[in-house]
């Protein structure tokens, strides 16, 4: 058995220093292990991608004749799609993260020096990922559905800043979900909640159709900002809120993050 | 000479539940030291508060002279462990899973690569290396396991029940790889319900009942003090007798033929080897205690 004492380098006798530290080497070692997961749920990826077309379509086709904005429907629903669609890829990771704290492979982890925080960050970039891709099919088939945006490119690459911001503040969310919850489907359900959102705000019908109490509710939550400010900035229309969505995204996820940080690292110990 | 492990007046209680009531251990660098007892005796506590899991409620818990709460960092750098339950990636390769416990153990990029292929060669899973985990057989996740455990050539290497669930093939194999491990000078603490999986493996056995240490000492003194083996006779009216013996030829037929002079209306009789139940009968003079809030505690 002198095989085990063939390699000269150990972590005790050469510590080895990498040049950025090992928070960043460890974050890039598991955001890798996070994509490849992600690569070999192809039914996850493919669901992740479908649901929101399936929306996208039962919108304008089924919704949209019945719905009346004012102006072609069409236009009016795609940005707040886009924003539905972020709420079903958030959940996606919820789910991701509480099964990995249930598998035991977390625990592994704890044991081992990586550090704390790259473990989840390795989710959400994951997260993050599937959720742009969704998005910009989406985009792409409302175009093929009759979207017409009326944006430069200035104007697309803000609402794309924006989105990612949003997207990223909530797949944080979707992570402290995951590690308050017991089992992947209790996370499952915690995340419905997020996907709901969307249907209280402005970004289906109008709120001024709501009654009072929720009209309240849904111009003082983040979707209907975001969404106002991806449509004024894609079709030109009125009513954009840029500095209150971005409040709104970036608050989110310095809070989430900060408090999944704070779960993951007092998960288990009593 | 610091001791590897140096447990002082451990505590742990979950809710009002009190898990561990004073737990003292020292394992010796170099050694293998087994942890025994029944389910809920609190041995995965124990670990995990070793492992930096778990902080302690009480006393002090030192690996290699550091305090696993203080300098937990350090403490990790210098440990593996390996659980009940293989915790790696089912959605990855043997190959990755090693690759990426090789990372996040801090080994520089070319002694992970020649490390991975070395465990991996060494744990008889070249031809599986690029199957996903969850494609492997329970023994093999066991061997990988205990692979990614000793990854970063830890000082400590912890084995929590490495053979539990295993069918007796690979149970063997298993024990070997631990031994070869322990050949190569690894300081070994692992925890088991088996009396010979603790006898087979390990220079000292430490038993734990109900979150303390009720015995310690070499295999050969708690053998000593339970019996070789015993010559276990049924009798007629069901009652069970228990004689012992060192197992030799000569030994059994002396007994047997004692047995038979006694006139005892035996119902069948067989020779064993001591068990867990053995230990607990001499030591508390009551059998296993099978205590379910404590088993769901632990």
């Amino acid at each position: 058995m002198t095989a085990l004492a063939t390699v000269p380098t150990t972590a005790q006798d050469a510590p080895w220093r990498p040049r950025l530290g090992w928070a960043v080497t460890d974050t890039v070692t598991m955001v890798r292990r996070s994509l490849r997961r992600t690569l070999r749920e192809p039914d996850a990826l493919f669901l992740s991608v479908a649901l929101p077309v399936i929306l996208l379509l039962l919108f304008v086709y089924v919704f949209g004749g019945a719905i009346e904005t004012g102006t072609q429907y069409v236009d009016y629903v795609v940005p707040g799609i886009v924003l539905l669609c972020a709420g079903f890829g958030a959940a996606g990771t919820a789910v991701t993260v509480a099964g990995d704290m249930t598998e035991g492979i977390v625990e592994r982890l704890r044991t081992t020096p990586v550090h704390p925080a790259a473990v989840l960050t390795g989710h959400v970039v994951a997260g993050v990922a599937r959720n742009l891709l969704a998005t910009s099919l989406v985009v792409g088939l409302a175009h093929l559905v009759g979207f017409r945006a009326a944006a430069g490119p200035q104007e697309w690459l803000a609402v794309a800043g924006l989105l990612v911001l949003y997207i990223l503040a909530f797949t944080w969310i979707a992570v402290c979900l995951g590690l308050v919850a017991s089992s992947p489907e209790a996370a499952s359900g915690y995340a419905m909640t997020l996907q709901f959102l969307p249907y209280l705000s402005s970004a289906f019908v109008p709120t001024e159709t709501m009654p009072r109490v929720l009209q309240v509710i849904a111009e003082n939550q983040p979707v209907t900002p975001v969404t106002d400010t991806v449509r004024a900035w894609l079709l030109g229309w009125p009513g954009a809120d840029p500095w209150v969505a971005l409040a709104w995204c970036v608050g989110l996820l310095v809070v989430a993050r900060t408090v999944a940080v704070v779960l993951f690292r007092r998960h288990g110990r009593g | 000479m610091t001791p590897m492990v140096e447990i002082t007046g451990l505590r742990k209680a979950f809710g009002s539940t009190s898990v561990l009531g004073g737990v003292d251990l020292t394992v010796d660098r170099g050694s293998v030291v087994a942890l025994l007892g029944p389910n809920g005796a609190g041995k995965t506590t124990t670990v995990h508060v070793l492992a930096t899991l778990l902080r302690p409620d009480a006393g002090r818990v030192l690996v290699d002279g550091l305090d696993v709460v203080r300098d937990a960092v350090a403490v990790r750098h210098r440990i593996g462990l390996t659980g009940q339950y293989a915790a790696l990636d089912p959605l990855l390769t043997g190959a990755e899973n090693l690759r990426l416990m090789a990372r996040v153990a801090h080994l520089a990029p070319h002694a992970a690569r020649a490390r991975c292929a070395e465990l991996l060669e060494l744990f008889d899973l070249v031809d599986a290396r690029d199957r996903l985990l969850r494609t492997y057989s329970g023994g093999m996740r066991r061997r990988l396991d205990l692979a990614a455990g000793l990854l970063g050539r830890p000082a400590l290497m912890v084995l929590d029940e490495p053979t539990t669930g295993l069918d007796p093939r690979s149970r063997n194999d298993l024990w070997q790889v631990i031994r070869d491990v322990v050949a190569d000078g690894t300081t070994v603490l692992l925890t088991t319900q088996y009396l010979d999986e603790a006898d087979r493996l390990a220079d000292r056995i430490a038993v734990l009942h109900h979150g303390r240490v009720i015995a310690d000492g070499t295999a050969a003194a708690l053998k000593r003090q339970v019996g070789e083996a015993h010559v276990e006779l049924v009798l007629a009216g069901g009652a069970v007798e228990r004689l012992v013996t060192d197992g030799s030829v000569g030994d059994v037929r002396r007994i047997l033929a004692d047995v038979e002079a006694r006139g005892l209306a035996v119902d069948h009789w067989e020779v064993r080897a001591p068990t867990l139940d053995d230990v607990f009968l001499t030591l508390t003079g009551a059998p296993v205690a099978t205590d379910r809030t404590l088993q769901e505690a632990s």
